[in-house]
């Protein structure tokens, strides 16, 4: 860029702008005041219930199905024989409850905003992806990158997870009851990830926020992870969210090691060459 | 408890925010800007303080705690009190006249019960993307 000059830029489509003021800002008002829905929200009932068969059905048809069923007021959906299919249960913008008699396939229950949703099976990559709120229970083992970019809600996987689980992670409860794989938090911003068992290498590699609690052996600490002291607020706090899905261990959780950025990298441009090669 | 822990030190006026903007670091001086979040994002919710109106909505959705508002807190945002609503990707600021708790906790009590209000009313810019992108 080098002798380029300002206008040169300007009519290549580059600008400058400030960095601060780019928010949008709103008043809150009482006549803001809704209900407990969205405004564009479906009105189901929890008590009418509705089965689909997917062994015949391409996914596109089987979440097509699941909308009308909301349409139509249903509030519990049970999914039979999904066969590992791919990107089911997605988008769902609702309450809802769903239960999946079987297994999904890659990028399962992404971005849901509200549903409680059970999968007696297994689930491949990237599930739970992007989800806003809601609960994901799923009974056996996760594929990688197991709530990449979470942003709310509970996402809870009994048996045990590849590696990346919550890269990205934005906010949410990532709960397993087994082992998760390397890089583990990658990059989290926010939020908090509960392994009951061992965790791989480089958990929390250059996680900027939130918290990681590892209840077995951790193999190592990525970039800038650093322990903290488990506090009272955090034994009551895993206590509850781990009794609610039924996965609280036997002796406790004061055995747990709790991680949390050391917020070095926070100002990462601004340090001396010596201090970036501690922090890496 | 009258504030939280904040960039690895304990904050001991509730008020921080509001009066000073949450510029404090050296670098931050430099830049004239705040870094990271100008609240205790890993504050965890203290679950004696619910509203009855958080204990009505967790009831209708079906859920055992509060869910995605775990993550929701009253931050400050130009010296005034605001929740961060996500769906619009900005701060509704908490009205003026409002006189605020004492401690944090409190305070993300009435910041979750203000957004889920403002989040679900008909009013909110949600419902126009909602129709405007909306793919199905």
């Amino acid at each position: 860029m080098a002798g380029m000059s300002e206008s040169t830029s300007t009519q290549m489509g580059m600008h400058t702008e400030p960095l601060t003021g780019r928010d949008i800002k709103t008043k809150f008002t009482l006549e803001n005041e809704g209900g407990f829905a969205y405004h564009f929200a479906r009105d189901v009932d929890f008590n009418r219930r509705a089965e689909i068969d997917c062994a015949e059905l391409e996914p596109t048809e089987i979440n097509r199905q699941i909308r009308e069923l909301m349409d139509s007021g249903h509030g519990s959906i049970v999914i039979r024989n999904p066969g590992a299919k791919h990107s089911l249960v997605v988008g769902i913008l609702n309450r809802m409850n769903i239960i999946v008699e079987g297994s999904l396939g890659y990028f399962g229950c992404g971005l849901l905003d509200g549903p409680t949703v059970r999968i007696a099976g297994r689930v491949g990559w990237s599930f739970g992806e992007n989800m806003m709120a809601g609960v994901c229970v799923v009974e056996e083992n996760a594929g990688s990158t197991f709530g990449a970019a979470l942003r709310g809600g509970d996402l809870v996987c009994k048996g045990s997870v590849g590696s990346r689980t919550g890269i990205d992670q934005k906010g949410g409860t990532i709960i397993v009851g087994g082992d998760t794989g390397a890089f583990s938090g990658f990059m989290m911003q926010r939020g908090r990830i509960v392994v009951c068992g061992n965790a791989g290498k480089n958990l929390g590699d250059s996680m900027y926020d939130g918290t990681i609690y590892v209840g077995g052996d951790i193999r190592d600490l990525g970039v800038d992870a650093v322990q903290a002291e488990l506090t009272d607020v955090d034994r009551a706090w895993l206590t509850r969210k781990l009794n609610m899905y039924e996965l609280l261990p036997a002796q406790g959780v004061d055995h747990f090691t709790k991680i949390v950025a050391g917020k070095q990298l926070w100002s990462y441009d601004n340090l001396e060459p010596t201090e970036k090669k501690l922090v890496l | 408890m009258p504030g939280s822990g904040y960039k690895g030190a304990q904050i001991d006026d509730v008020d921080h925010f509001l009066k000073g903007g949450g510029i404090d670091t050296e670098r931050e001086q430099d830049i004239g800007q705040h870094i990271g979040y100008r609240y205790d994002v890993n504050l965890l919710p203290d679950y004696d303080r619910l509203t009855p109106f958080l204990k009505d909505y967790l009831e209708f959705m079906g859920w055992d705690d509060l869910n995605w508002l775990e993550d929701v807190h009253m931050g400050y945002d130009d010296g005034q009190a605001a929740v961060f609503d996500r769906n619009i990707n900005g701060w509704v600021a908490i009205p003026e006249e409002m006189e605020l708790p004492d401690n944090q906790q409190d305070r993300d009590m009435i910041a979750r019960e203000m957004l889920i209000k403002f989040q679900m009313s008909p009013d909110h810019p949600l419902v126009d993307l909602y129709k405007a992108y909306r793919k199905f």
